[in-house]
This record gives structure tokens, C-alpha cells and sequence, in this order.
């Protein structure tokens, strides 16, 4: 595989996106056009562009954007600051995974929003409770898939380490890591995929003042649906860059580049 | 996790006449749950320092196994594996291990990578393990490739990078099992006469484990033959025609049709 035909594929792939995106904008502009709605329910495009851009442009939406952010990275570092740790552990103890997986198995399924009631009542609105439901929201991801990922660890490659002299904290970093790190990385995806959504939920509900989830949430107590959907722009947005981009970057440089996961054939 | 064996040095210099490897009543017993069932039973040979020695045998005959225990991966239920005179508790870096499956190499690590890795849990600093793993390539003619990873590599490739990672770290020992199994007929030819070549320059004492009959006569000083249910030693059989061997030759041939006769494969059936 070349530098350039991967250079095409990957501008192919940007196109094909672009496509998808582009037609789904017109069907909207055309329902939105065509007065079955009113303009204040349902705002031509351009409405909401000039509103995006007014709120850029003044910093306020940089600002939501910035907070939200902050929310999501911190929660997100959390989960991943222990779900690692402990999935590893768990894929290398019996004792842990027997001690740790019932309590999964059973938080699991409590979806992260439906905590903010309680944590409200714990910690008042604000930061704590959003990041706690952020925290919630992405650590079960990364917890189980890096179990997953330790338990297919190729056993030939803890012989071989072993063989080789190493010991744990060998096993460890330059073994166990790079071998589960297509799970570790499906996990830090899915982990974050998680938390963006929670971060919104929890804005709306737990934050004060600032947030893209509160921007959408304080707007529609004003009929603002101009604010609202540029608010959903710009969650779509940050979404798809760290998405595409940043996980999309991670993976070239690690997982495909060895050759461990392959992109889908045509 | 195993235990290791402690630091010990790797060449022990060898003044008596001692074996270097020397299995004493090998025994190892499954437990199933249907009742135990017995792996390896009473197995014993020795070997001398830089002597070549395959195992051959039927699939299930325990040759693997036993090979597993004398690295140190299986601890056998009875008997014990000597190592320059010292009896082997888990592995250690006196013996090097090639093993059949190509999965075997770190795909996240370059052929260097990979070669490097016994150098750098010794603690050796970057550039010099850098320079005794690319000559360990060379010695498997894939100086060209350092910087490739595994999955860029054909599996004779892998397989010569999984032997150069072996051997870097300079065991006395190398244990093979199996490693030249999954390669086609043409490249196994060629990756035979690579090992020949390796073992008359690094004269390392190598146990080899295969099921090709042809194989163990072209490489070995002496096959041991084993027959399975349980897994015992049959016979030993010693190869002293001159290297480097001819496969066409009479006297290849009556070796190989020996060998199959012990393992009762020959045409007359047994």
C-alpha cells in the first residue's frame, strides 16, 4: 500500500461523507421551505447558519463548546484512568473478575441520566454531577472491552515474553497493552462516543449557565429552535472530528499500521 | 505466572564429560474429567553440548509436551530435566524457543523489535542490542527487513525473524517445535538449509521437534522416536551421514525409510 493511493482513498472516503451530509441538508431545507412548519419551529438553513455564526463569531458558542468539552475530558479521563486498570486486572485475575463483573453486570444497565436526580441531591447542579454521569457513561465500555481485549491476548506472546525474561511489569507494558490494544482502542471509542452522549443529558438537566446541552435546553424555553439545532451542529461536529480524526488517527498509527485490524475491503 | 529460574550464567564451561541436556524418568500426567490420563510416560535421553537432536513422532505422541516441560512452560509430574548439570525450574534465558505458529512474533513490533526484545529485558543498552539484533537478521538473511513489522513478512520470513529473536539473547539452548510445519514444501527446503547453516555457526545444542521424517534426517545428529498412549521414547536412532546431506542420496533414503518403519508408517504397514 502506498502514501498516495492512501492519500486517494482517504480523500475518496472525505467525499463520500461530504455526499451523505449534503443530501440530507437539502431534504431538510426543502421540508423546511416547503410551509407545512413555521419558520420558528423549523428554520431555513440559513437562519441557522447566521445564527451559528453570529454566536461564534461573539465567542458565546465557544465558550458552551468549551464547557462541555471539559466536562467530557474529564469524565472520560476518569473512566479510562480506571476502567484500563481494573479491565486489565480483571483479565489477568480470577479474584478481581469474579469480585468486579456481578457489580458491572449489575450498574450496568442503569442508564448514566437516570443517576442525576440522586447525584443532584448529593452534590447540587453544576460540574461534579456532570462529570460523575460522564464518568458513569464511559466506563463500563472501557472496562469490559479491555478485559476482553487482555483475555485474547495471544498466549504464544506471554510464552515468549516469558521466555525472554520478562517479568510483570514487561508482561505488562510491552505485551499485555499492545496486545489488547485493538479492544483497549474499540474501548476508548466506544467510551467516548458514550460520554459525548451523556454530556449533553446531563447538561440539560444538571448544568447552570453554560454547556451546549444547556444552550439546547435554556433555548427552548424561548422558542429559539435557530439556537437549539446550531447547538446540534456543533455537538454533530465535535463529535464527528474526534471521532474520524482523533480515533481514526490513533488507529492508523497503531492497530492497522501492525497489521492487528484491517479497514473494511470496498 | 511460571517461575523463573534464577540468574545463572549461560555458557556453564563444561570440564566432565556431562551431559548438557539430560531428561531423567520424564513422566507427566493429565488430569481430565474423565480420570488421568498419562502425556509422557518414563522418558529419558541425554545430550551433548552443540548436538543437533529431533524428536519425531505421530501427532499426540507427547513430543511437544515434552518439549514444553524441558523449556519450562509444563512442570512434569514426575522426573526431572537437567541443564548443564542444574535441574530446570520454569524457563530461563538459557534456552531460546521457536514455535510453529507464525502468531508467534509481537505484531506491534518491528523484525528488530521483535529481535531486540530478550536484549532489552536483559537491560542491554539501545544501540548496542540494536547492533547484536541486526546481526542475529543477518545471520537469518533479513538484514533488509529490520523495519518491517510481522504482517508485512512472508511466513518463512516470520518464522527466520521468530529464530533470530531466539538466539539474540545468546541461549545455549534452542528448543524448536515444529517451526517449519505450516510453510510450504519449497520454503521449508529452503528454510532447512538456513538452520543447518545457523546451527554450524552459532553450534548451539538445538532439540527440534517435528513429524517429517525427512526433516529430522536432513537436520539431526540423532532422532529420538517416540510412540504415543502414552508417550514414550521407542528408540534413537543416530544420523552420521556427512553435512550438508543430500536428500536424493541411498543412504538419506534408508534412514528415512527406517525412521518410518519405527513409527510404523512404512508401506508394508506394521
Amino acid at each position: 500500500m502506498t502514501a498516495d493511493r492512501a492519500k486517494l482513498q482517504h480523500y475518496l472516503a472525505l467525499r463520500r461523507g461530504a455526499f451523505t451530509i449534503i443530501a440530507v441538508l437539502a431534504l431538510y431545507q426543502a421540508v423546511a421551505r416547503s410551509g407545512h412548519f413555521a419558520p420558528a419551529l423549523m428554520p431555513p438553513l440559513g437562519a441557522v447558519a447566521h445564527t451559528l455564526w453570529d454566536s461564534l463569531l461573539d465567542g458565546t458558542m465557544i465558550e458552551h463548546a468549551a464547557f462541555t468539552l471539559y466536562r467530557v475530558l474529564s469524565g472520560f479521563g476518569l473512566a479510562v484512568f480506571i476502567g484500563l486498570p481494573l479491565g486489565v486486572l480483571m483479565g489477568r485475575f480470577r479474584a478481581v473478575e469474579n469480585f468486579v463483573l456481578p457489580l458491572a453486570s449489575a450498574l450496568m444497565p442503569i442508564p448514566s441520566l437516570a443517576w442525576i436526580p440522586i447525584l443532584i441531591l448529593w452534590f447540587g447542579l453544576g460540574n461534579p454531577v456532570t462529570i460523575l454521569v460522564v464518568f458513569y457513561a464511559a466506563l463500563f465500555p472501557m472496562l469490559l472491552n479491555t478485559w476482553s481485549g487482555v483475555r485474547a491476548v495471544n498466549p504464544l506472546w506471554l510464552r515468549a515474553a516469558g521466555a525472554m525474561g520478562a517479568n510483570e511489569h514487561a508482561l505488562f507494558w510491552k505485551v499485555i497493552i499492545p496486545g489488547a490494544s485493538p479492544f483497549i482502542i474499540a474501548g476508548l471509542r466506544q467510551s467516548f462516543l458514550r460520554a459525548w452522549v451523556a454530556v449533553i443529558g446531563a447538561e440539560m438537566l444538571a448544568a447552570s449557565d453554560w454547556g451546549l446541552g444547556w444552550v439546547i435546553f435554556d433555548a427552548k424555553e424561548f422558542l429559539n429552535t435557530d439556537v437549539m439545532l446550531s447547538s446540534l451542529v456543533v455537538i454533530g461536529f465535535i463529535g464527528f472530528v474526534s471521532e474520524r480524526l482523533v480515533f481514526g488517527s490513533i488507529e492508523r498509527a497503531t492497530i492497522y499500521r501492525w497489521g492487528m485490524a484491517r479497514a473494511a475491503k470496498t | 505466572m511460571l517461575e523463573r529460574a534464577g540468574k545463572r550464567p549461560l555458557a556453564v564451561p563444561q570440564k566432565t564429560p556431562m551431559p548438557h541436556i539430560e531428561a531423567r524418568d520424564i513422566t507427566l500426567i493429565y488430569d481430565t474429567p474423565s480420570g488421568t490420563v498419562p502425556g509422557v510416560r518414563g522418558v529419558s535421553f541425554a545430550m551433548e553440548a552443540s548436538e543437533f537432536v529431533c524428536i519425531v513422532g505421530p501427532s499426540g505422541c507427547g513430543k511437544s509436551t515434552l518439549l514444553n516441560i524441558i523449556a519450562g512452560f509444563i512442570t512434569p509430574t514426575s522426573g526431572e530435566i537437567r541443564i548443564a548439570g542444574e535441574p530446570v525450574r520454569g524457563y530461563g534465558m538459557d534456552r531460546g524457543i521457536v514455535f510453529q505458529d507464525f502468531a508467534q512474533l509481537f505484531p506491534w513490533r518491528t523484525a528488530l523489535g521483535n529481535v531486540v526484545f530478550g536484549l532489552e529485558m536483559k537491560g542491554m543498552p539501545k544501540a548496542e542490542r540494536e547492533t547484536v539484533a541486526l546481526e542475529q537478521l543477518r545471520l537469518v538473511k533479513l538484514e533488509n527487513f529490520a523495519r518491517s513489522y510481522p504482517h508485512h513478512l512472508s511466513g518463512g520470513m516470520q518464522q527466520r525473524v521468530a529464530i533470530a529473536r531466539a538466539l539474540a539473547y545468546n541461549p545455549a539452548v534452542l528448543l524448536m517445535d515444529e517451526p517449519f510445519a505450516a510453510l510450504d514444501a519449497l520454503t521449508r527446503d529452503d528454510m532447512q538449509r538456513l538452520l543447518a547453516d545457523v546451527w554450524r555457526t552459532t553450534r548451539k545444542t538445538v532439540i527440534y521437534v517435528t513429524h517429517n521424517v525427512a526433516e529430522a534426517v536432513y537436520l539431526a545428529d540423532r532422532v529420538v522416536v517416540m510412540t504415543p498412549h502414552p508417550g514414550t521414547v521407542k528408540t534413537e536412532v543416530p544420523i552420521r551421514l556427512p553435512r550438508p546431506r543430500d536428500p536424493l542420496s541411498v543412504e538419506f533414503l534408508d534412514h528415512q525409510k527406517e525412521l518410518l518403519r519405527l513409527l510404523g508408517q512404512d508401506a508394508r504397514g506394521n
